[in-house]
């Protein structure tokens, strides 16, 4: 046989995207480009009031508007669809996709519209007149837990929706014993306190959401595309809601144009363009505006801390204390209550902190629900711990990084299980610290920086240490389940399809899938086709969030595209007359090892598989196998990350000027696509840190309903980010990988506001609260009231 | 109802339109053409931009009648037959898209953005891409993707 080609291996290298051809070229199906013959448009009319009893719902106008073929207040809705499910075991109040009786933020939905096209929907829908009679709003999270200025739910007497919860020192939460705790502040020699705030912020995928339902009665059964991130857990919930089997919904994610978590939940407008489908028999389609987008897709973060740590003199830190006061908004979204328990989890970051007492209380207020927003938790308790760190090197009179250093958890303590349960996986947290420091040049900064301040620039440098938790498996920790499923079939001309259960939205598994699978089965990369996002082609699924899709998802595909090996080298051994265990896959060839002229080209293998003339014993014919990955735990990722920035001293602008990030995220697939997701989770970091702020008024109005009002960062906004990993492969999967895609917002946060306030120690400030903007800045250096000189911030 | 006449792509296309029909919605409901997309509603996001006349456009900012008579360009009409612009080569090249959903809008800008300075400094592209926004990739593999095509030397 012809000798070939010699294929090179993939797993590793920076393969371009598959994906993209088709994304370049405009080629791409995203759910507003999904358009079905009788197709009708949804439009809602929404609460423009933060909370209300609903007098009277007039739809009229509506009715009258040309190309309206119905409207549904949500009193109607009611009658045929129940109350939206969620995906925590915590208890939680009614809440409708329609609101019938009272509204709780501004752009509830309060009645929905069938129309021909959307701008006959929206004529509708405006044209729909309610009436309130006005309640309080309530706003603000902490004076919310007295009850004042109004209870949201009659249910949770002073707006609590959780808790206190306690978590920490090492014992389950049923045995709450504060002796460790209360012993580590009375050894200490010094104790740092700082209420601290991580902000409320919109998560704002360029894609907007948007959703097609078709229902044909003829076969019974739903059709729906979503722009979501897990189109199973989708149908699970469309089907449980309409009342249909799971075998009567399929669920599609086409191209989605980013989540960041916000496109996890199952959000209201699904529910009702499903049901309605179901109820009128037609198609249905609603894409949202980007001013609903910033009203009612969920918001992320949000939670106050007032954190305590106790240390000695020497800089060992001996205690943790965190009370977080989360606000939720107005309701409980899927995950809504489990968020911020993530930040309780990772209170111990990367320190074998031998106390810690967290305890969280979630609170309802009239505002949009949160959820998990990229980092979901975890950026939120890396930020509060990292500042806290930084306020002990302060007074401690350290190197931030020394500080640091002291407290690891070293290597040798792996597994190490914190004082809140979390157990890490694998650690190198030194190195990646030295790491960061050799590449940023830290000494040399500081010498920089000092240099600047002598000619009377505020320049400051910051630096975070992080670790995450990633996979969302094992199943303990998800209501759905935390596996992740998939499907490899060898086709009859050697060619190979997959399925993944993990349905991307920019990560890119199209290519890193493909690349695994090249090099397991020996073949070139552009034999194999990796499909998703498809509940009738992918049998099952969770979907994508967490930084799950490698370490769960990849896993899930190793381990069918190992099994569908193992049968194919059966049949091969039968046609070479071999040992099994004999045999190579490489080059598009089968091989007895060490006699490559015994070679079987892939293909034909395959093609004897799918007509076995002479049928090995005990097999079946053909070759698609398929696996569940059920992880052992989940993976810790971590790294450093170190900011340098400058403010300037009249306006208060704060400019940084290095980002040096040092990730570990175990073994990796393709660099490329790697290094994409961490510049941008770098810039959502930067972007909170910076310039983004979800901010209401004192009535409940939202101040940042757009663009104009809400900044998400621009290219001029950042400096060139500078990577390096290291990399500690996770003992929890067959790949070694951990898992990237939340990484960069969990590091970069703390050390940018570290450095923003390393840069005005000069007039004695201990912490400034995000969003960094101008004027906070401003009043720092020239004083609340402008006058020269400043105190506190 | 008004009529248009827009040349799009090379081709003239006619039709009665809303006189209120914002021209990205002629493309993409009208034409089928649904690679310029919707991602605001107030002109920040640019996933919308098209070339008008030669010039990228918000093509969310303007009405189809006020295209009346224009030449519009839009991604679908940006490769030449199965040869890629420069700028679909170099997002290609340098992994310049995640999600894909800005990337339309964001190509359509630099092409512009070439035109009018084909050997642009790191900064000059950032503050060109100002009208642009991504959410998914930090810029800086968009950067380099448009730093690749102004280095092919044919980037507009």
């Amino acid at each position: 046989m012809a000798a070939s080609p010699v294929l090179p291996k993939l797993v590793g290298q920076r393969v371009k995207r598959r994906e993209d051809p088709r994304l370049i070229q405009g080629r791409g199906t995203y759910v507003d480009d999904v358009k079905i013959a009788g197709m009708q448009h949804l439009a809602f009319k929404r609460s423009d009031i933060a909370h209300g009893r609903i007098r009277s719902v007039d739809t009229s106008g509506a009715e009258a508007v040309d190309g309206v073929e119905a409207v549904f207040t949500g009193a109607q809705i009611a009658e045929f669809l129940g109350p939206m499910p969620i995906g925590t075991p915590f208890p939680s109040p009614d809440h409708r996709a329609v609101a019938s009786d009272v509204v709780r933020y501004v752009g509830e939905p309060v009645a929905v519209v069938v129309a021909r096209d959307r701008y006959a929907a929206r004529d509708a829908a405006d044209a729909i007149s309610v009436e309130y009679d006005p309640l309080p709003a309530v706003v603000d999270p902490e004076k919310a837990l007295t009850g004042e200025p109004a209870v949201l739910h009659a249910d949770f007497p002073n707006n609590a929706a959780v808790g206190p919860l306690p978590s920490g020192t090492g014992a389950s939460p049923k045995a709450v014993d504060d002796t460790a705790i209360d012993q580590a502040f009375a050894e200490a020699d010094v104790v740092v306190s700082q209420r601290m705030v991580n902000h409320r912020l919109a998560p704002t995928s360029i894609e907007p959401r948007g959703v097609v339902a078709h229902y044909e009665p003829g076969k019974d059964a739903m059709t729906i595309w979503s722009s979501t991130q897990n189109p199973h857990i989708l149908r699970t919930f469309i089907a449980s809601l309409t009342g249909l089997g799971q075998d009567q919904v399929r669920a599609i994610a086409p191209e989605v144009g980013g989540g960041f978590g916000s496109k996890i939940n199952i959000y209201g407008e699904e529910y009702v363009a499903a049901a309605l489908s179901r109820r009128l028999g037609l198609p249905l389609k609603w894409v949202e505006d980007r001013s609903e987008a910033f009203l009612c897709t969920i918001h992320g973060r949000d939670i106050v801390a007032y954190v305590d740590l106790a240390a000695r003199r020497d800089g060992t830190v001996l205690g943790l204390r965190m009370r977080l006061v989360a606000d939720i908004g107005a309701y409980n979204m899927l995950l809504t209550a489990a968020i911020p328990t993530l930040t309780m989890t990772m209170a111990s970051n990367v320190y074998a902190i031998p106390a810690i007492r967290a305890t969280l209380t979630e609170v309802f207020t009239n505002k949009t629900p949160t959820d998990a927003y990229r980092g979901a938790g975890r950026p939120e308790a890396i930020y509060f711990v990292e500042r806290a760190m930084d306020l002990l090197a302060r007074e401690l009179g350290m190197d931030p990084a020394e500080v640091r250093r002291r407290n690891f958890i070293r290597p040798d303590q792996f597994p190490f299980k914190t004082q809140t349960g979390a157990v890490y996986d694998s650690g190198d947290y030194a190195k990646a610290l030295d790491r960061a420091l050799e590449k940023a040049g830290w000494e040399q900064l500081k010498a920089e920086r000092d240099a600047a301040r002598a000619e009377g620039r505020l320049v400051g440098l910051g630096l975070s240490m992080y670790v995450e938790v990633c996979g969302v498996g094992p199943s303990s920790g998800l209501p759905t389940g935390g596996w992740e499923h998939s499907q490899v079939t060898v086709e009859r001309d050697g060619r190979v399809s997959a399925t993944t259960g993990a349905s991307p939205h920019g990560q890119g598994n199209e290519t890193t899938f493909a690349q695994m699978l090249a090099d397991q089965l020996g073949i070139p990369m552009e034999h194999v086709r990796i499909h998703h996002g498809d509940t009738g082609v992918v049998k099952q699924g969770i979907g994508t969030f967490g930084s799950r899709s490698q370490a769960v998802g990849g896993a899930a595909l190793h381990l069918a595209g190992g099994r569908v090996k193992a049968k194919m080298a059966k049949f091969a051994a039968a046609l070479l007359e071999a040992h099994e265990g004999d045999l190579v896959f490489e080059n598009g060839m089968i091989a007895v090892k060490g006699a490559p002229s015994s070679a079987k080209s892939f293909a034909e293998v395959a093609g004897y598989a799918y007509r076995p003339i002479k049928l090995p014993e005990g097999l079946e014919p053909g070759l698609s196998e398929e696996a569940f990955f059920e992880p052992s735990n989940n993976t810790y990722p971590f790294g450093c990350h170190i900011a340098m920035l400058e403010i300037d001293r009249d306006t208060g602008e704060p400019r940084l000027l290095r980002m040096v990030a040092v990730d570990d995220a175990g073994n990796l697939i393709n660099p490329l696509i790697v290094e994409g997701q961490i510049h941008g989770g770098l810039a959502q970091g930067i972007g909170q840190a910076l310039i983004e702020e979800v901010a209401y008024s004192d009535d409940g109005q939202p101040l940042t309903g757009s663009f104009m009002d809400y900044a998400i960062p621009r290219a001029s906004d950042f400096p060139r980010f500078e990577l390096e990993s290291t990399v500690t492969p996770t003992p929890v999967n067959p790949l070694g990988a951990k898992g990237v895609g939340e990484a960069g917002t969990i590091g970069s946060t703390p050390c940018i506001v570290s450095a923003a306030v390393d840069a005005l120690s000069g007039f004695g400030v201990r912490h400034v609260d995000m969003m960094l903007r101008p004027e906070r800045l401003w009043r720092v250096i020239h004083g609340a009231n402008g006058s020269p000189q400043g105190g506190q911030a | 109802m008004a009529r248009v006449s827009i040349t799009v792509n090379g081709r003239k296309r006619a039709a009665d339109v809303e006189p209120r029909l914002l021209l990205v919605h002629f493309l993409r409901e009208h034409l089928n053409l649904t690679g310029a997309h919707v991602g605001c509603d107030t002109s920040q996001c640019g996933a919308c931009t098209v070339l008008v006349d030669g010039r990228s456009a918000k093509s969310c900012t303007i009405f189809a009648v006020q295209a009346d008579g224009a030449e519009v360009m839009t991604i679908e009409g940006l490769a030449d037959g199965d040869r890629l612009h420069p700028l679909q080569e170099g997002f290609w090249e340098e992994h310049g898209l995640q999600c894909g959903y800005c990337t339309p809008g964001m190509i359509m800008s630099a092409v512009t953005l070439l035109r009018d300075n084909p050997a642009p400094t790191e900064r000059q592209i950032r503050e060109g891409l100002d009208g642009n926004l991504c959410r998914c990739t930090g810029y800086q593999h968009i950067v380099n993707a448009i730093q690749h095509a102004a280095a092919s030397g044919e980037g507009s």
